[in-house]
């Protein structure tokens, strides 16, 4: 499975975001979007979420299923997080797994994956920002799709769940999946390519 | 569990929830009707006279009044980006959650409306016929609705835009859903025309309503 972009262009409001950007991912590797504030992180993986139109340039996922779109084989971990307050934490990942298509019987052992079992009962509302970060982080285990897009996925993680997200992350890239990150520090995966975007 | 079942389950939850909306309709439309009386006076012929146009825009202004959330809530929480990435048409997802807006806001609108009918001296023969006008035309409401809050989307105060936008287009329901109650009230005009035309209303809105409100929504979250 293989990620291809080619010359991708942004335009955002009538401002170019980034352009002429190419990369090239495979399954099993991950890359590491660095660059400064407002260098187009958010925009490029939005971009590959299909959540905003490429202005130019062809972005194709070979190897994927070729019937269905980028989007619909991508998951999308952005700085909200998709869950409704008055809702149990259970109840929200579970209209998550039912709406993407997944087992029920997932939802168990995503919610252990990111150590949220005994706070299954409670509504999403009284999580803290932590917590409710972990809580879409399930999504993407109870889910499975084979490319990530992570948007600042340490930001409000304390140093265990930080370490328990990079081991997700190693065992989603050792299935062959891939992951793309736009991120100011490291996440805990040394194996990552690095795409700086922006002017140095 | 199917991913149009589940989106309308939640929507459904959400509502009946706390700070969802689904009551509020229903109380506001209680309200409205309820002042009616004091303010035209106990002339009971006239109440008569008025009671269906009442309740119809009863349940026109109670039916726009949590529509602005619709979408809103999802966009702020980051929820409408996924359901734009489930493999779920959008189209269809934005029909689910219309029907559970409609089950939840409409629905108790014509549940209560005999309750409200005897307040306006509709005579109790005619309201099964004014709660079947409304059971028919409130679909087309929430449908011609949705497309006014998908435009509104991305807008703080989407609200007031949503029903300047929206109620001119609920006008022909309006007209024909007076005109099939008050036919079966007065027997003076015959009730199948204006009803059939008010069904077709809602189907017409059922099928565009949906396409015109994913389109708006992809257009918007650029």
């Amino acid at each position: 499975m293989q990620l291809t972009a080619d010359n991708l262009t942004c335009v955002r409001g009538g401002r170019t975001v980034f352009s002429g950007l190419s990369f090239r991912l495979a399954g099993g590797e991950a890359l590491l979007v660095t660059g400064r504030n407002g260098a187009g992180k958010s925009s490029l993986l939005r971009l590959i979420a299909g959540l905003v139109h490429k202005s130019a340039g062809r972005l194709a996922l070979e190897g994927g299923e070729a019937e269905a779109p980028i989007a619909e084989q991508a998951h999308y971990l952005g700085h909200s997080d998709a869950m409704k307050a008055a809702l149990s934490v259970a109840e929200n990942l579970q209209f998550w797994t039912s709406f993407l298509g997944a087992d029920d019987a997932e939802i168990g052992p995503a919610l252990e994956a990111v150590d949220l079992v005994p706070l299954a009962t409670l509504p999403a509302g009284y999580l803290s920002a932590g917590q409710r970060r972990r809580l879409s982080i399930a999504r993407l285990i109870a889910a499975p799709r084979p490319i990530w897009l992570l948007d600042e996925p340490t930001s409000a993680l304390d140093a265990a769940s930080q370490t328990r997200l990079a081991k997700l992350m190693r065992q989603h890239l050792s299935g062959g999946g891939m992951i793309v990150a736009a991120t100011h520090g490291a996440i805990g995966l040394d194996t990552a390519r690095e795409l700086t975007m922006g002017p140095e | 569990m199917n991913a149009l079942t589940a989106l309308m389950l939640r929507d459904m939850r959400l509502a009946v929830r706390v700070g969802g909306g689904a009551l509020m309709g229903a109380l506001f439309f209680l309200i409205m009707v309820v002042m009616v009386p004091f303010a035209i006076g106990p002339d009971l012929k006239l109440l008569a006279q008025i009671g269906p146009a009442i309740l119809w825009l009863g349940a026109l202004l109670a039916s726009l009044l949590a529509l602005d959330r619709l979408f809103a809530t999802d966009y702020e929480d980051g929820s409408l980006d996924l359901l734009m990435m489930g493999s779920t048409p959008l189209e269809l997802a934005v029909a689910a959650k219309a029907v559970a807006h409609w089950l939840t806001t409409c629905l108790p609108l014509v549940i209560i409306t005999p309750l409200l009918g005897l307040m306006l001296n509709v005579e109790m023969n005619a309201t099964g016929a004014l709660m079947l006008t409304l059971l028919a035309g409130t679909p087309a409401l929430t449908f011609i609705g949705l497309i006014g809050a998908a435009l509104a989307v991305t807008l703080r105060r989407g609200g007031l835009l949503l029903a300047v936008l929206v109620l001119p287009l609920t006008v022909p329901v309006l007209i024909f859903g007076v005109a099939a109650a008050n036919a079966a009230i007065t027997g003076a005009a015959p009730f199948g025309p204006p009803f059939t035309i008010l069904c077709a209303l809602s189907l017409m809105s059922l099928v565009l309503g949906p396409i015109a409100a994913a389109a708006a929504l992809r257009h918007g979250l650029e």
